[in-house]
C-alpha cells in the first residue's frame, strides 16, 4: 500500500448559521484519506461525522451551513473553493457517495436503469447503449440477481439490500477515486448488514477506490477500517490504525465508547440480566402465575375482501405465537424487519386486531370492549421507538407524564404533581423537568420521561418495543441499565422487542427468535444464546459484527 | 385494470342515480311552479292546471322521478319546458364550447401554476418565492368578473389584440381560457410549491446531487414528476367544476357554453333542462376523476403495483 493521501482534510472548520450567529459544529478537522485504505469515522450523533461527509461532496445545505476555514484536497486539488460547476464533475466522478437510508435514496419515480446510467452518462459522456452495458456490469459487481431485469424494475419492487447494492453499484460506477459510504448498514437487517460489508470488501479490491466509512457501530468499525476517526463534538478526539484504538485507547471518550458497546455474548454462563441496583435493595420476589399469556396469536393485515367494492386479499403478519411473561422477568423478542415482532408488540396490548388468547393479569383481552379493556390497559403499557416522536412538542413534560393518571381517573391535581415529581426522581431526572417541553431534553432524557410516563399507572407489563434503537450507545446503555434497575425494584415484566441480539441478551431472561412471523426458536437466554438450534438463530447470530478488529470475518 | 372500470361503471351509475334523486326533490321542494311560469301571468287557472296534467307535474312525486329514470337509462333526458326542445340536444349544441374552454383554460392554469410553483419552490425564502406567493394569493381571491373585465378592457377594447366575445374562431377562446387560467394558476401554484419544497428535502434529491447532475436535470425529471400527484387530483376535480359551466366567464364573454344554458334554465324554472346539466356535470366530474385515477399510475409506478 502505498501512503499518499488521496483525499486531505485539514483544520476544516464549519459554521451552522443560526440566527444568533454562526455557531461551530465543525472545529478544525483534520486527517488524511490513504490510497486503498478504508477509513472509519466513528462518533455518536451530533459529533459531525454527516457535516464532515457532505462537506467534502460539496453539498452543505448553503442556507444552513458554511466552511469557515480549512481545506479539503484531493489529490492535491483544493475543493473547498471550486465553482459549482467544477464541483458537479467531482461529485459522482471522483468522489462518490452511499447514504443511510436505501429505502428513501432511491427516486421512486424513475427505473434502476434510468437513475444507474444518468450518472455514467453524465461523468464519461458515454451513448445510450455503453451506459446501459456499463449499468448491467455494474450491477452484475454488486451481485444482485438477474440484472438485466433489474434495470427496468423501479425501486419499490427491490428489497432494502438490493437497494443499498443498486446505491453501492451506482456510486461505484464512474470508478471514483473515494468512496464515502455514509451509515451504508445501519437500516439494514444484520444479515444483509453482514453481505453488504463484504461486499464493499470485494469492492475495494476491485475497483481500487479508497473508502470512508462513516458509522455509529464500533462493531462495523472493527470489521472494516484499516484506520479509524474517532469524533465527537465536531472534533477529532483520535485517530490511529484500528488494532491500536480497539486495544489501547488514549482518550478518555474512546474508551467511554468502546466500553458502552454492548458485546454479544458478554453474558455467557449466567441466566437473568446482570444485577444493577445497589445490593441493599430487596430484590423484587415473584409471584406465580404470568403476567402475559399468549396463546396461538395470530393478525392479518389488510381488510376481508367483500364482494365487487371490497379490499384487498388478507396476508398473516403473526401466525400461531405463544408465550408466558412471569412477573419481573423478560421475554426478548427478536428478529429482523418483517418478523412480525413489532405486530406481536402491539396485538399483546390490543392495539391492533387478533385472534387467538392474549390473558394480562388474568385478563382475556380478546372478550373485552374498548371500555373493558381500560383497567387492563393500567396493567400493561407500551414504550416505542422513536423518544422524538412519542412525545407531544406542545405539551410539558409533566403534563405528559400525569395524563395516564388523568385519563385513569387516579388522584387529584396536587396528588398528580407529586407523582410526577417522585418518577421524574426514578427515572434518574431532576422533578423540575415537569415544567419544561420535550425538545429541552436529548434523546436520552426524553426516553427516560416516556418510562416515567409508562410507569405512572403502576403497570406490570412493559411492551418495548425497539426502545433504545435511536440512541447512541453510550445513552442507550444507562436507558437499559434504568430499565433493569426498575424490573429488580418493581417487579416489571418486560416484553422486550429488538432487532439486536446484543441488547437482547444483555436484557433477557428468555429469548424468543421470529422469522416470516412465527417463532423459530424459543427458550432461555442461556440456552439460545450458548446453543441455538435453529439455523435461522445462528445466522443470525454469526452475522453480528464483533466489536474486535482481531476477530474479523474473512470478506 | 378490467375490475377497475367495472368497479368504477358500477360506482358511476350510484352516483348518478344519488344526484338524481337528490336534485329532483330539491327542485320538487321549490317554491316557484313551473307551470305557472311556461303559461304567464294572465293565464286563467284551468291553463295553468292544463300544462300541469300535459307535463305530468300533477302526478305523486315517486310516479314522476320513476318516468324520469325511465327515459334516463333509455338516455332521454326529456324535453325542455320554455324550449319544447330535446334537453339532450340543447345540451349537445353547448358542449363543443365547453369543451374547448376547459381544455384551454386547465391548459393555461396548469402551465403557469407549476411553472410558477417550482420557480417559488426552488427559490423558497427569496423574493421571487414571495412575489409568486403574493401573486397566487391576489389570484385565489379575485372575483372572476374583476379578471374577466380587466383582460377584456386591456387586450380587448385598448389593444384590440382579440375579439370582444363570441365564439368560433382561436382568437376567441384565448382570453375567457387567460381568464379561466390565470385565477385558477394560484391555487396550482401554491399546491406545486409545497409539494416541490417537500420533494426536494427527500434522499432521492440528494442522491441526485451526489451523482453531480445538473440543477436542470434535478429539478425536472428527478423532483417535478414526484410533486405532481396532487396536481393530477386537482385537474380531475377541475374537469368536472369546468364542465358544470363556468356561468361569470361565459356571460362576460358570450361564451354559448352550458353554463349559460344552466343559468337561463334556474330563471325559468325548466326543471327538465337544469336535471341535465346537473347530471351532465355530475357525471364529467367522476369521468374527470377516472382520467386522474388513470394518469397517476403513469407517474407513480408504485401505484400500478397495487
Amino acid at each position: 500500500m502505498t501512503a499518499t493521501p488521496v483525499l486531505s482534510i485539514d483544520g476544516l472548520s464549519v459554521d451552522a448559521l443560526t440566527p444568533e450567529g454562526p455557531r461551530r459544529v465543525l472545529d478544525a478537522v483534520s486527517f488524511d484519506l490513504l490510497s486503498g485504505e478504508t477509513l472509519c469515522i466513528a462518533g455518536e450523533s451530533g459529533s459531525g461525522k454527516s457535516v464532515t461527509s457532505l462537506a467534502v461532496m460539496g453539498l452543505l445545505p448553503k442556507t444552513s451551513l458554511r466552511i469557515a476555514s480549512g481545506s479539503i484536497r484531493l489529490q492535491g486539488r483544493e475543493l473547498s473553493k471550486l465553482s459549482n460547476s467544477a464541483m458537479r464533475s467531482v461529485r459522482g466522478g471522483d468522489v462518490a457517495m452511499v447514504f443511510q437510508e436505501p429505502m428513501t435514496s432511491l427516486n421512486p419515480v424513475m427505473s434502476i436503469g434510468e437513475q444507474l446510467t444518468e450518472a455514467i452518462r453524465e461523468h464519461q459522456g458515454s451513448e445510450g447503449t455503453t451506459a446501459g452495458a456499463v449499468a448491467l456490469r455494474m450491477l452484475d459487481a454488486v451481485h444482485i440477481t438477474e440484472p438485466a431485469r433489474r434495470l427496468t424494475q423501479y425501486p419499490h419492487e427491490l428489497s432494502g439490500g438490493m437497494r443499498q447494492r443498486v446505491m453501492i453499484a451506482m456510486a461505484l460506477s464512474c470508478r471514483p477515486k473515494v468512496l464515502i459510504a455514509d451509515e451504508p448498514t445501519t437500516a439494514l437487517d444484520v444479515t444483509v448488514q453482514a453481505q453488504i460489508l463484504t461486499l464493499m470488501k470485494e469492492l475495494k479490491q476491485e475497483f481500487g477506490a479508497s473508502i470512508i466509512l462513516i458509522t455509529h457501530d464500533m462493531g462495523v468499525v472493527a470489521q472494516m477500517a484499516d484506520r479509524v476517526v474517532i469524533m465527537q463534538q465536531g472534533r477529532v478526539i483520535e485517530q490511529g490504525d484500528v488494532s491500536p484504538i480497539f486495544r489501547a485507547p488514549r482518550e478518555r471518550y474512546t474508551q467511554d465508547l468502546l466500553a458502552a458497546v454492548p458485546r454479544l455474548g458478554a453474558h455467557a454462563g449466567t441466566d437473568g440480566p446482570p444485577r444493577v441496583g445497589p445490593a441493599t435493595a430487596t430484590p423484587f420476589t415473584p409471584v406465580s402465575g404470568p403476567v402475559l399469556s399468549v396463546r396461538d396469536l395470530v393478525v392479518h393485515y389488510g381488510k376481508k375482501p367483500t364482494g365487487l367494492l371490497g379490499g384487498k386479499k388478507q396476508t398473516a403478519a403473526v401466525s400461531d405465537v405463544s408465550f408466558d411473561i412471569f412477573p419481573g422477568e423478560t421475554l426478548g423478542l427478536v428478529g429482523e424487519s418483517g418478523s412480525g415482532k413489532s405486530t406481536t408488540g402491539k396485538a399483546v396490548l390490543g392495539l391492533i386486531p387478533f385472534s387467538g388468547d392474549v390473558t394480562i393479569d388474568g385478563q382475556d383481552i380478546g372478550a373485552l370492549s374498548q371500555r373493558q379493556m381500560r383497567p387492563v390497559r393500567r396493567s400493561a403499557q407500551m414504550i416505542f421507538q422513536d423518544p422524538y416522536a412519542s412525545l407531544d412538542p406542545r405539551m410539558a413534560v409533566g403534563a405528559a407524564i400525569a395524563e395516564p393518571l388523568v385519563i385513569h381517573g387516579i388522584g387529584n391535581r396536587s396528588e398528580r404533581t407529586d407523582r410526577v415529581a417522585e418518577l421524574l426522581r426514578r427515572v434518574g431526572l431532576q422533578p423540575d423537568a415537569a415544567s419544561r417541553y420535550p425538545h429541552e431534553f436529548s434523546g436520552g432524557q426524553r426516553q427516560r420521561i416516556c418510562i416515567a410516563r409508562a410507569l405512572a399507572v403502576n403497570p406490570k407489563l412493559i411492551v418495548a418495543d425497539e426502545s433504545v434503537a435511536a440512541l447512541d450507545v453510550s445513552v442507550r446503555a444507562r436507558v437499559l441499565d434504568l430499565m433493569l434497575e426498575l424490573q429488580e425494584t418493581m417487579g416489571l415484566a418486560y416484553l422486550f422487542v429488538s432487532h439486536d441480539m446484543a441488547v437482547i441478551e444483555r436484557m433477557s431472561h428468555h429469548v424468543a427468535v421470529m422469522r416470516g412471523g412465527r417463532i423459530v426458536e424459543m427458550g432461555t437466554r442461556r440456552a439460545v444464546f450458548e446453543d441455538p438450534q435453529d439455523a435461522y438463530t445462528k445466522a443470525l447470530m454469526a452475522a453480528v459484527p464483533l466489536p474486535d478488529p482481531a476477530m474479523r470475518k474473512s470478506a | 385494470m378490467a375490475f377497475l372500470l367495472l368497479r368504477r361503471l358500477v360506482q358511476t351509475a350510484l352516483i348518478l342515480l344519488g344526484v338524481a334523486a337528490i336534485t329532483f326533490l330539491l327542485l320538487y321542494a321549490l317554491p316557484a311552479d313551473p307551470a305557472r311560469m311556461i303559461a304567464g301571468r294572465s293565464a286563467t287557472a284551468q291553463t295553468v292546471a292544463n300544462i300541469r296534467r300535459e307535463l305530468g307535474l300533477d302526478q305523486p312525486l315517486l310516479v314522476q322521478f320513476w318516468t324520469y329514470l325511465q327515459g334516463l337509462v333509455q338516455g332521454d333526458l326529456g324535453r325542455s319546458y320554455a324550449q319544447k326542445t330535446d334537453v339532450g340536444a340543447l345540451i349537445a349544441a353547448r358542449l363543443p364550447a365547453t369543451l374547448i374552454l376547459m381544455a384551454a383554460g386547465i391548459f393555461v392554469e396548469v402551465l403557469l401554476g407549476i411553472a410558477l410553483g417550482v420557480l417559488a419552490a426552488v427559490r423558497r425564502g427569496g423574493f421571487i418565492d414571495r412575489l409568486v406567493m403574493m401573486a397566487s394569493f391576489v389570484g385565489v381571491s379575485a372575483p372572476q368578473f374583476v379578471a374577466a373585465l380587466l383582460l377584456l378592457y386591456v387586450f380587448a377594447v385598448t389593444l384590440a389584440w382579440f375579439p370582444m366575445s363570441g365564439f368560433g374562431t382561436f382568437a376567441h377562446v384565448v382570453l375567457p381560457a387567460l381568464t379561466l387560467g390565470i385565477l385558477g394558476a394560484g391555487w396550482y401554484a401554491r399546491m406545486v410549491r409545497s409539494a416541490m419544497i417537500d420533494v426536494l428535502n427527500q434522499d432521492y434529491v440528494r442522491t441526485a446531487r451526489a451523482k453531480g447532475l445538473s440543477s436542470f436535470r434535478i429539478v425536472f425529471r428527478h423532483a417535478l414528476p414526484n410533486a405532481l400527484l396532487p396536481v393530477v387530483a386537482m385537474i380531475g376535480i377541475d374537469i368536472g367544476q369546468f364542465m358544470s359551466g363556468v356561468v361569470v366567464v361565459e356571460a362576460v364573454y358570450g361564451w354559448p357554453g352550458i353554463g349559460q344554458l344552466a343559468w337561463q334554465a334556474i330563471q325559468q324554472v325548466d326543471i327538465p333542462i337544469i336535471m341535465g346539466v346537473t347530471l351532465v356535470s355530475a357525471l364529467a366530474i367522476v369521468i374527470g376523476n377516472l382520467i386522474a385515477d388513470l394518469v397517476a399510475p403513469l407517474i407513480d409506478p408504485r401505484i400500478r403495483a397495487r
